[in-house]
């Protein structure tokens, strides 16, 4: 027994009693992060986490974020598609979007910790659990997404199809942005102070996402629609994932560093090379192939990044007690002359 | 008993009151007999013997397999007294621990103290319980008492209530997939019992009955304290105005929560999700108006290129 609690690590000035730890302020010089003196130190019990770590694994829940998008937001460009006269990139999205769902869905019943147990999700309807709300979605989403697929496929009862089609675009926004706000819903902070744009970072993300399965599969002639929706998709991820940042003062650097800032660099990088390649997709399908596979690439990397970067924020206890310690002196100064 | 309820409940006749813990951390000994009370009544599995060198603290954290955790907390600083308590103050038992039984006697250095916090922690038992906000099976309930227990032959493991948890108290147990906590020991309730941990407390640190009544005794302790010189004596979780709506099981602290690993000022997180619906809209919306403008601009062009 020591009566120096001492770090996991050992990288930190031990001090007798509570835990402290340096604050480092103004460390990176992010928009939005506070300059001004910060709290020296905070404390916590031993450095442990305040929150429980969520035992969700990354690739599943990553997984089912970014596939969800990628179904949502396909179904919208397959509706404007199919309405618009690009039968092949319609029929491409119909099709990719049935099968994102389907992998969106086996991806979270894979990550139940019974999952045989998945149909008790369908037992209740509780609109103050996104999870709830969302696996009614996907059960209203998810057949006619398929039904859209089976009917252009196979030619069979064209104007369901068309039904199921529309249908399925009109919801499909709804599927692409419900999982921010199972992310918010959480006391996590990286996700929960971000409540306002994450819903935006996943519109955004999971148009470009899209716009790219659109560019990978259509032909060069009917990219023009996919092309402006990448570019769109890019500025409001871009726009979105800045302005998040910004509101999230200390814990942005969650975002920034380490794994998820990993990802987080990957996915600016693609996002930005595949919005500058969609811009030559209508002369060149090699052009339009690589901007498809980045714009993919990136919205995975962009799920990572917010799965990792909302763990990291839960692993150190920093994140929770910090936000929490200034907003309670806050009310206890803004109380105090009242009184 | 009237401690109104945000949720519906039996009528007024059928209801039971309202319980709750009242722990007094100023009166706990640190002999983790509510730790193992709780285990041995709950049938809990072990869940690791890890020898942490965080004082006597070898559980660690509430989760899945400890539904009762005693945080010790070792200071050095002055001492406050105690009521009727001997005066230590000088006294440096690490310095005298060195010395071995040989120890002439005390040898006062530098006016400090070692002071040891002790505090058992437990669920909340929220007013506003995210965890139960955000389960999408109903697994998680509102009992009777106005506790909050999982169904386990409900819980499917998705894993929502954890993260939801603004205090690190629910957790899926490794191996079994399912969300367990403290239940208040919801059978003994049924029964007429006060749960284990209160029933073992050899301090009546832990103190159990209607959570109003253990309010006013909770208001009373905070006040002698004080007024007996304990300047850091605070309640935790008591007012029901604070960002969960009060605590089913509150504390009286000697220092500010996060040295015993609390949250500062937690607030259930579905509070803002009508914001978070309402954002989400918006952006649904935005990604639909963006297509239909991009659709709407690629069709005049395309017609444009049609007619030419």
């Amino acid at each position: 027994m020591s009566s120096t609690p001492t770090s996991g690590n050992g990288s930190e000035p031990a001090t007798p009693g509570p835990w402290r730890r340096r604050r480092k302020g103004g460390r990176r010089s992010g928009r939005g992060e506070q300059t001004v003196v910060p709290r020296a130190e905070f404390t916590s019990y031993y450095g442990k986490p305040v929150l429980n770590i969520p035992a969700w694994k990354p690739a599943n829940i990553a997984g089912y974020f970014f596939l969800g998008g990628l179904a949502g937001a396909g179904s919208v460009l397959a509706t404007g598609a199919h309405l618009t006269g690009s039968p092949v990139t319609a029929r491409a999205l119909k099709v990719s979007s049935t099968v994102a769902i389907a992998g969106s869905a086996a991806a979270l019943i894979h990550d139940l910790g019974r999952p045989s147990r998945f149909a008790n999700m369908l037992r209740v309807v509780k609109p103050t659990s996104p999870m709830s709300m969302g696996s009614w979605l996907l059960a209203a989403y998810g057949p006619a997404a398929g039904a859209a697929a089976v009917s252009d496929l196979t030619g069979l009862l064209p104007r369901t199809g068309t039904a199921a089609t529309v249908g399925a675009g009109l919801l499909g926004p709804a599927v692409a942005t419900y999982t921010a706000v199972l992310a918010a819903d959480t006391a996590v902070p990286a996700w929960h102070e971000g409540y306002r744009e994450l819903p935006f970072v996943f519109a955004g993300s999971a148009t470009a996402a899209a716009a790219g399965m659109a560019l990978l599969t259509g032909p060069t002639g009917e990219a023009r629609a996919a092309r402006g929706a990448a570019l769109f998709g890019a500025a409001l991820e871009s726009g979105a994932t800045r302005a998040m940042e910004g509101r999230l003062g200390m814990i942005a650097e969650t975002y920034r560093t380490g794994t998820a800032g990993r990802f987080s660099r990957a996915a600016k990088g693609l996002t930005a090379a595949g919005a500058l390649c969609a811009t030559a997709a209508t002369r060149s399908r090699t052009a339009a192939v690589l901007s498809g596979g980045a714009l993919l690439a990136a919205s995975a990397c962009t799920r990572l990044a917010v799965f990792h970067a909302g763990r990291a924020s839960a692993e150190d206890p920093k994140y929770t007690v910090v936000p929490q310690r200034e907003r309670l002196d806050r009310r206890r100064a803004g109380a105090a002359p009242a009184r | 008993m009237t401690d109104q309820l945000p949720w519906p409940t039996l009528r007024d006749e059928e209801r039971p009151a309202r319980v709750g813990f009242f722990t007094d951390t100023s009166v706990c000994i640190g002999c983790k007999a509510c730790e193992v009370a709780c285990k041995e009544w709950n049938a809990i599995p072990e869940d690791g013997m890890e020898l942490t060198g965080m004082s006597y603290d070898n559980t660690q954290g509430l989760g899945a397999s400890t539904w009762r955790h005693v945080a010790f907390i070792e200071q050095s600083r002055p001492a406050e007294a105690l009521p009727s308590a001997p005066d230590h103050s000088g006294v440096d038992v690490f310095s005298l621990a060195g010395q071995g039984s040989e120890a002439p006697g005390t040898t006062p250095q530098d006016g400090s103290e070692l002071r040891w916090l002790m505090s058992s922690d437990v669920c909340k038992h929220c007013t506003h319980a995210a965890c139960l906000d955000v389960c999408p099976t109903g697994s998680l309930f509102r009992t009777e008492f106005g506790t909050v227990v999982v169904q386990e032959d409900i819980c499917n493991g998705c894993g929502y209530c954890v993260p939801a948890c603004p205090y690190g108290v629910i957790e899926q147990r490794p191996g079994d997939g399912r969300a367990f906590k403290c239940t208040m020991c919801y059978d003994r309730l049924g029964a007429g019992q006060e749960p284990a941990c209160a029933k073992a407390c050899p301090t009546e640190s832990i103190r159990f009955g209607p959570l109003d009544a253990l309010r006013e005794q909770a208001e009373r302790r905070v006040g002698e304290l004080q007024a007996a010189g304990v300047s850091g004596a605070r309640l935790y979780g008591a007012d029901p105005e604070d960002g969960v709506g009060g605590d089913g099981a509150f504390f009286l602290l000697l220092d500010e929560p996060e040295v015993y690993g609390l949250p500062p000022d937690p607030v259930v997180t579905t509070r803002d999700l009508p914001a978070m619906w309402r954002h989400a809209g918006t952006a649904a919306l935005t990604l639909l108006a963006g297509a239909a403008a991009v659709f709407a601009g690629t069709g005049r062009a395309g017609k444009g290129t049609a007619r030419r």
